[in-house]
């Protein structure tokens, strides 16, 4: 299969998901710039990391209006599968491919550390190679990943099953003191209503090799090229 | 026409013999801007006009180097016609005037080193000093500069791996900001700050220039006092966006080979880029400040070329070829102008809407400078500190006691709230995280990784400076060793008070010699560095302070280690020798509130022969962890090696060193140079010793790891006995609690 994986001006991660996708998982993949208009092919597309257009105004609020950007809602409409990561997933929520928003972490400072995460849903494309309640220990890297949305937003969320992960200790309980930024309903990440868009904060594509400090991330790319697979079955 | 008189030459931080010389230089009086380029490129930042006597004596050749010093950055051989690009460089005047800013400029300046070399930043390291933490002050200052260090290098993403931070009250008016960045490149690849073939078009691109830090060259070059604050306008503004975008689109635009020449603008800006890179090249340089980008209206040439407005660089582009170079450029939406040309001749001419305004030989800005050979006096009071008579200390306080003050020292503590606040994982490379003696990147693409590691210790240089640069030499070394790198290359940044006075000056000569005598027998060439001088306020210089930047070479990047024990059950080895030396030692800083003594013997042949052997014993896979020994000494140690392992714990028998009622703590918190925790297991043990006695090196079982409590005897009595929940709690979460949740 072939990851997409979009540049825009200030992501940093890009190549780190290119990396993650092509070495090391060993599938097709393409960075896409973000005056581009096509996604050469993807079979899935990722937003990376990183600050698009510097993250002055909000995080995420310029690169919504890139170019590549309507090429990537046609694709998600269609049901490809898109995973946005950390910046990419405030992109997807500025965007309004995802509902809520993110606002500073509740203990201010930028937080850099391997977290784990519980693993809520394994019907997404991005969580299907999972099992129930997997806990994964991903590096999050991020200043504005407290999630945030109205309580109406949010009993939906839940009542859709639409949280994909959380921030949880190592054995897998979802506890205040595991909460690292504040979130709601201590959320990393979620999908929308057709549940082939999925966000998360911490970096699974940091976390594809033992030798640097776990690679538990490789779930989740595995899981869209399971997922394609069973689709095309 | 403006009179330069002794007030204007004053201000411009130029001596009056300063101005005899650039009236023979130019052979005429200069006007206002040519005095202005003179101060910027005579001020000590520039033109290293103090210490350059002193840093040519450092040894810079080695059958690795690629690049020795003189460049943007040095560059070292790591084979498959790669090069590790590295340098570092100090903010320190900056960082205290405005901490985020500073710190955060500083991470800018040292990237733009690396990127326009060609290379690809991969690592950042920082060595920073502050006051104690009790003022508020210095919190104010540890805080904005940490938010600075991780502000600029998160966003750009360039991870911060590793480091070391110190604080002591001598830093309280004047904290250290000393950022290393680290970057590959292929060999070929390299692209110097030369500008060369006359016609050639010179443009700019990147940020517009603005008013802001005109004169930071000169106010990093002059002592601080009460009305500092003023001096804020002298400090720039980062913006890491920019520089991402500049930094992607300078390493694309560079592998079209239309680029010559290329340069960061950094300190003194567009009056530094044009005439080094005319003066490397041999070449002249003309340019017209109208088509300089401008943030705004109504900038004189003289603000123009001073400003050190950040993210700005300068290149020289073959004829001809300027459309590859535009096309790459608007791609990442910057816009390349051309400000003007190369010229025959050597002289850097600055036109003003076709009007020559200056017209200055290049080389009398730069290699023509001055040069001082300034007098050395070595301080009345050197030998009254070296003098240490443990009695008149009054008792010593009980080994335990000691050992959980020490854990929560600011220095010694776990270092997790500042880098906890810096991406370590961006760019998949971080094997060994921060927190760890050394910092090890891979390096994709080969089977290599890199450790590096940056060092000092202000406390040994300011009671002895030539053997406390070779103790920080050593240091650094032995913690790259200690990851299984092979030291192949080193930077160095010295930060040192006010140069006109004799003292100081013999700081830093002896400094710069222990440098060198340390970098000789251990095989570490100097590839590069920064020099800052005037760290003083209101009269009161900084400890002495040389950091070192080593980088090491690790052939396989799998086989590395960290502290950390691995197994319960393994032997505990001390590798090197216990002489139980106090002098200088954190130990007597803490529990007794002094800084005296002699600074601990350094043996070169035996650091060199220790750090041999522990690439090798990493490499053949026998030892499961190594840990070098320094602040803290062996107990302080031992208990890191417990940390970060799972709670793997040890009980050690330390033999006893020292005299008397002082032989537990000597034993337990000395800080002899020249040692290293290793823990082995299994059959490995006769191997282990077998190889250090071939070496020449001093090794002696001391203990076994296991159980989950730090039990530390010396001489057969119970000194130390701590649950390793409790001093990994205390030792993690000390500098948190002291900076509160604010």
């Amino acid at each position: 299969m072939k990851f997409s994986v979009l540049v825009f001006p200030g992501s940093n991660s890009d190549y780190d998901a290119f990396y993650a996708a092509s070495a090391v998982i060993g599938e097709d993949a393409a960075l896409v710039w973000h005056k581009d208009t096509d996604l050469q092919g993807a079979d899935a597309v990722i937003l990376p990391g990183g600050f698009a257009h510097g993250d002055y105004l909000r995080t995420g609020a310029i690169a919504r209006f890139s170019p590549i950007m309507a090429a990537v809602k046609a694709f998600a409409d269609r049901g490809g599968p898109v995973l946005g990561i950390c910046n990419g997933f405030q992109v997807l929520l500025e965007a309004g491919m995802l509902p809520g928003a993110m606002v500073r972490n509740d203990r201010i400072k930028f937080v850099s550390r391997l977290v784990p995460v519980r693993v809520e849903q394994t019907d997404t494309p991005f969580t299907a190679a999972c099992a129930s309640r997997q806990v994964l220990h991903m590096p999050v890297a991020h200043g504005e990943g407290n999630y945030y949305a109205d309580p109406e937003t949010l009993a939906a969320l839940e009542a859709n099953r639409q949280v994909v992960f959380r921030y949880s200790d190592a054995a897998g309980e979802v506890t205040p003191a595991s909460n690292i930024n504040g979130s709601l309903n201590n959320i990393a990440g979620i999908c929308n209503r057709q549940r082939n868009v999925v966000g998360l904060m911490p970096h699974p594509e940091r976390a594809t090799e033992a030798q640097l400090g776990s690679a538990d991330g490789r779930v989740i790319l595995a899981s869209a090229v399971k997922a394609l697979a069973s689709l095309s079955r | 026409m403006a009179v330069i008189d002794a007030a204007v030459l004053e201000r411009h931080g130029i001596k009056p013999d300063e101005y005899e010389r650039i009236l023979e230089l130019m052979g005429r009086e200069p006007n206002l801007l040519e005095l202005g380029l003179f101060s910027v490129m005579w001020s000590e930042h520039c033109s290293y006009k103090s210490s350059r006597v002193h840093l040519r004596t450092l040894p810079t050749t080695g059958s690795r180097v690629v690049q020795g010093p003189g460049e943007n950055a040095g560059a070292v051989d790591i084979g498959g016609g790669l090069c590790a690009v590295f340098k570092i460089e100090s903010h320190n005047h900056p960082s205290f005037i405005e901490p985020y800013q500073g710190a955060a400029t500083g991470v800018g300046g040292i990237i733009r080193d690396i990127f326009t070399m060609g290379a690809r930043p991969i690592a950042l390291l920082n060595a920073l000093r502050f006051g104690s933490l009790a003022t508020p002050l210095a919190r104010r200052i540890f805080e904005g500069v940490v938010a600075g260090v991780g502000g600029y290098g998160n966003s750009i993403g360039i991870p911060t791996v590793g480091g070391e931070i110190v604080f002591d009250e001598m830093y309280s008016g004047n904290p250290l900001v000393n950022v290393l960045c680290l970057g590959i490149s292929r060999i070929d690849g390299i692209v110097k700050g030369a500008a060369k073939g006359a016609g050639n078009p010179v443009f700019y691109v990147g940020a517009k220039t603005g008013r802001d830090g005109i004169h930071g060259a000169t106010m990093a070059s002059a002592e601080f006092d009460e009305k500092s604050a003023e001096k804020r306008p002298a400090v720039q503004v980062g913006d890491p966006f920019m520089e991402k975008l500049l930094m992607e689109a300078c390493i694309e635009v560079m592998k079209t080979g239309a680029v010559l020449g290329i340069q960061d603008m950094g300190a003194a800006g567009l009056s530094c880029a044009t005439s080094e890179m005319g003066s490397r090249g041999g070449v002249g340089m003309a340019i017209d400040v109208m088509h300089v980008p401008q943030r705004e209206t109504g900038m004189t040439p003289y603000e123009i070329m001073l400003s050190e407005s950040q993210e700005r660089m300068l290149l020289v582009v073959e004829k001809g070829r300027e459309h590859e170079v535009i096309e790459v450029f608007e791609k990442w939406d910057l816009h390349a102008v051309q400000v003007g040309e190369v010229i025959d001749g050597t002289r850097l001419k600055i036109h003003e809407r076709g009007v020559l305004v200056a017209d200055v030989p290049n080389r009398a800005l730069t290699d023509e400078a001055p040069v001082y050979r300034r007098p050395m006096k070595e301080p009345s009071w050197q030998k009254d500190v070296q003098h240490l008579v443990p009695g008149d200390l009054g008792a010593p306080p009980a080994a335990q006691a000691a050992f959980e003050r020490l854990l929560t020292v600011p220095t010694i503590a776990s270092k997790r709230w500042a880098y906890g606040q810096y991406d370590h994982s961006v760019g998949t490379n971080t094997i060994a995280q921060p927190g760890m003696s050394a910092a090890v990147v891979r390096v994709k693409g080969t089977t290599t990784g890199l450790a590096v590691s940056v060092d000092g210790n202000g406390r040994f240089c300011y009671l002895d400076p030539h053997r406390g640069a070779m103790l920080a030499v050593a240091e650094a070394g032995r913690n790259v060793a200690c990851a299984g790198g092979e030291p192949i290359g080193g930077t160095n940044n010295l930060n040192f008070g006010n140069p006109e006075r004799p003292e100081i000056m013999w700081q830093l000569g002896e400094a710069v010699r222990g440098i060198g005598d340390a970098c000789r027998a251990l095989g570490i060439p100097i590839t590069g560095g920064n020099v800052s001088l005037y760290n003083e306020t209101e009269g009161r210089a900084i400890f002495p302070t040389p950091v070192l930047g080593v980088v090491g070479l690790l052939e396989d990047a799998s086989k590395t280690t960290t502290r950390a024990f691995k197994r319960a059950g393994a032997t505990v080895v001390l590798l090197g020798d216990n002489l139980g030396e106090l002098g200088g030692s954190e130990y007597l800083a803490t529990m007794h509130g002094k800084v005296a003594g002699q600074p601990p013997a350094l043996d070169l042949s035996r650091e060199a022969a220790l750090q041999k052997l522990i690439v090798s014993l990493i490499r053949g896979g026998l030892v499961d962890s190594a840990h070098d020994c320094s602040e803290g000494g062996l107990a302080i140690t031992l208990a890191e090696c417990t940390f970060n392992s799972g709670g793997i714990g040890v009980t050690a028998d330390l033999g006893a060193v020292g005299e008397g009622a002082w032989q537990p703590n000597a034993t337990l918190f000395g800080e002899s140079a020249s040692r290293i925790v290793v823990s082995v297991s299994g059959d490995r043990l006769e191997a282990v010793m077998a190889a250090a006695k071939a070496a020449g090196v001093t090794a002696a079982v001391i203990g076994k790891t296991g159980g989950d409590r730090i039990q530390l005897r010396v001489g057969g009595t119970t000194a130390v006995d701590a649950a390793i929940v409790d001093a990994e709690q205390a030792w993690s979460t000390a500098i948190a609690t002291q900076m509160g949740r604010r």
